[in-house]
């Protein structure tokens, strides 16, 4: 293992965040705040309780899922995509660092960016309303995990992007609705029946029962598959990089 | 001496289907300086990039001081620095960070009292807290010089290291180059310039269209390269060359109007005194004179495309 490679490269992402501090860690902090006043204190006023908790509590979690997918899959989307446009690449390329290096290094700087955000965005939520986490460890083990894939998920957006556009296209079109049906406002529970079961296509709603299941003790699907879904992610992001790799995809020529 | 370097059989053909290499055997021997020469879209970049692990070989090998560049590539990697033909770095982090992040890449532990070494003979030191970005080109392509020797590689790279540089800078670098020379680096590069293959190289390798047309020592080959034309507008034409000219180089022209006399820098002003007083006493008069270098994109032509023409010449 290099490990001074990767220590090299999460540095240098970490450095990048720094540098673009305010729009990095500022504006998603505001647009969560935005979502509280809207949905919780307007909204939510005329909405008793969801499975027995408070509205403003009850989107808590889905909140800080959705920066967390949103901020995982852009940090890392743009963390390899930027050499690869500006060419800067070629060190990494010729550099004596292993794929595996390479992935832990950018996806643990966008995995570390992605839950310091959703902690961020957690303790804000916590001004706003009251809230009793019933099982941290499992919190910070969904926040992780789905911080972990969704980072895997925008390195491989990275290198299959030719442009800026597509680059913003997959979080734009995909995640973020994505995020938005998967139960991030409601319980999947208050839909009807039909959209109950098409909505379960949907990997975001395992991804936001789990994490709403370890804050509250109540899950629209069981903790067992939300974690299987989790992992299933994961290891399915894995092996497209993997390939990538091994067949040197958009990064060699 | 012994090779530090030896490719094998390398080709390479891009997705395209366009070959840009076709078994390519090259060996560089240790702390030579070996210039690459050869016209725009010949494989340079593609033969650097195989070997540094940017493009895929297509087929063949690359041995790195024994060691495979694609099996045991990170002994290959680690002995290799490579200063790109492409002005390509991040402009927003300072030259200390940047060319602490290459040798970190490269698995070095920190040492700066190399980097500073490093970045003073390069004349980089001053600016080693200012953003890239705000550095001119000729200090930027120091940057990537200074990056590529981070890691403190046993073999560095230069594709075109003076493209775009002004005199003075060129003169500069080229004295960065001796100087690691001289600490033993070995030293492969690219360059369109005769007179910086003249000034640094130890031998020359001419490549054209993905293949190695020619490799040869600097001293062999500037005789041949180094040749100037002066041409003699005739103010009458000649049927032939008078025999009292017989002994300069010289040949008619095709039209009878024009004496073309071929001589290189060794005996050039003698040679060309003596010309003219054997043409004075011979009663020949010219109207007008120029004199011509043959270019090195000439050279390669005439390499490739007139074997016979430059085998003859290398003879002569
Ligand atoms: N990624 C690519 N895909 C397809 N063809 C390529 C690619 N890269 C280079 N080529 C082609 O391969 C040939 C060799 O290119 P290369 O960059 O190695 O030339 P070069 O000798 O470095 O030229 P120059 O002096 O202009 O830098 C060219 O014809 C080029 O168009
Ligand atoms: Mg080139």
């Amino acid at each position: 293992m290099n490990l001074r490679a990767i220590w090299a490269i999460y540095r240098f992402e970490m450095a990048r965040t720094f540098r673009t501090l305010l729009q990095s860690i500022v504006s998603p902090v505001l647009s969560t705040a935005l979502y509280f006043v809207v949905f919780g204190a307007a909204i939510g006023s005329r909405i008793s309780e969801v499975e027995g908790v408070s509205y403003g509590a009850f989107i808590v979690p889905g909140l800080v899922m959705m920066s967390l997918l949103t901020q995982s899959l852009s940090n890392a989307s743009i963390g390899i995509y930027f050499p690869r446009f500006i060419g800067t690449i070629y060190e990494i390329l010729s550099a004596p660092v292993s794929p595996l290096e390479i992935v832990i290094g950018y996806v643990g700087a966008a995995t570390t960016k992605a839950v310091v955000i959703g902690l961020i965005i957690l303790a804000t939520a916590f001004l706003f309303v009251p809230i009793h986490i019933q099982h941290p460890f499992w919190m910070a083990s969904f926040l992780v995990l789905t911080a972990i894939s969704f980072s895997l998920f925008g390195f491989i957006i990275g290198i299959w992007a030719d442009g800026f556009e597509r680059l913003q296209i997959v979080p734009l079109l995909v995640v973020t609705p994505l995020a938005f049906l998967g139960g991030t406002f409601y319980s999947i529970r208050m839909l009807p029946e039909v959209w109950q079961t098409i909505t379960l296509f949907n990997p975001v709603v395992y991804l936001i029962s789990g994490f709403r299941w370890s804050f509250f003790g109540t899950s629209d699907v069981s903790v067992g598959i939300s974690l299987g879904a989790t992992l299933a992610v994961l290891a399915l992001c894995l092996t497209v990089i993997y390939r990538i790799f091994q067949t040197g995809y958009r990064l060699k020529t | 001496m012994l090779p530090v370097l030896t490719i094998s059989k390398l080709s390479k053909t891009y997705g395209t289907g366009f070959q840009a290499l076709k078994s390519v055997d090259l060996t560089i021997n240790r702390g030579e300086v070996f210039a690459l020469l050869g016209p725009n879209g010949a494989g340079k970049t593609t033969l650097i990039g195989i070997v540094c692990g940017i493009v895929r070989a297509t087929s063949g090998t690359v041995t790195v001081d024994g060691h495979d560049n694609v099996r045991d590539y990170r002994r290959a990697r680690a002995k290799i620095g490579l200063v790109p033909q492409e002005l390509t770095v991040d402009g927003f982090i300072t030259v200390w960070d940047a060319v602490s992040f290459s040798r970190g890449l490269f698995g070095k532990k920190p040492d700066p009292a190399y980097l500073e070494r490093m970045l003073r003979s390069l004349t980089l030191w001053d600016r080693k807290d200012s953003k890239i970005i705000t550095l001119s080109g000729g200090m930027k392509r120091r940057v990537l010089i200074a990056k590529a020797l981070a890691h403190e590689p046993e073999i560095l790279f230069l594709d075109e290291p003076t493209a775009g540089v002004d005199v003075e800078l060129r003169r500069e670098m080229w004295t960065v180059m001796e100087q690691l020379k001289q600490s033993g680096v070995t030293i492969i590069l690219t360059t369109h310039y005769i007179d910086e293959a003249e000034e640094m190289a130890d031998r020359v390798g001419v490549i054209n269209k993905g293949e190695i047309v020619l490799v040869e020592s600097k001293v062999a080959l500037m005789t041949n390269l180094g040749r100037k034309e002066l041409t003699l507008q005739l103010g009458q034409p000649l049927a032939a060359i008078p025999a009292a000219l017989g002994a300069h180089r010289l040949q008619l022209s095709d039209s009878h109007t024009q004496l073309i006399y071929t001589y290189d820098s060794e005996n050039g002003p003698a040679g060309i005194t003596a010309l003219f007083d054997d043409l004075a006493a011979a009663g020949i008069r010219f109207s007008d004179l120029s004199t011509s270098e043959r270019s090195l994109e000439e050279i390669f032509v005439s390499v490739v495309h007139d074997g016979d023409t430059a085998r003859k010449r290398q003879t002569a």
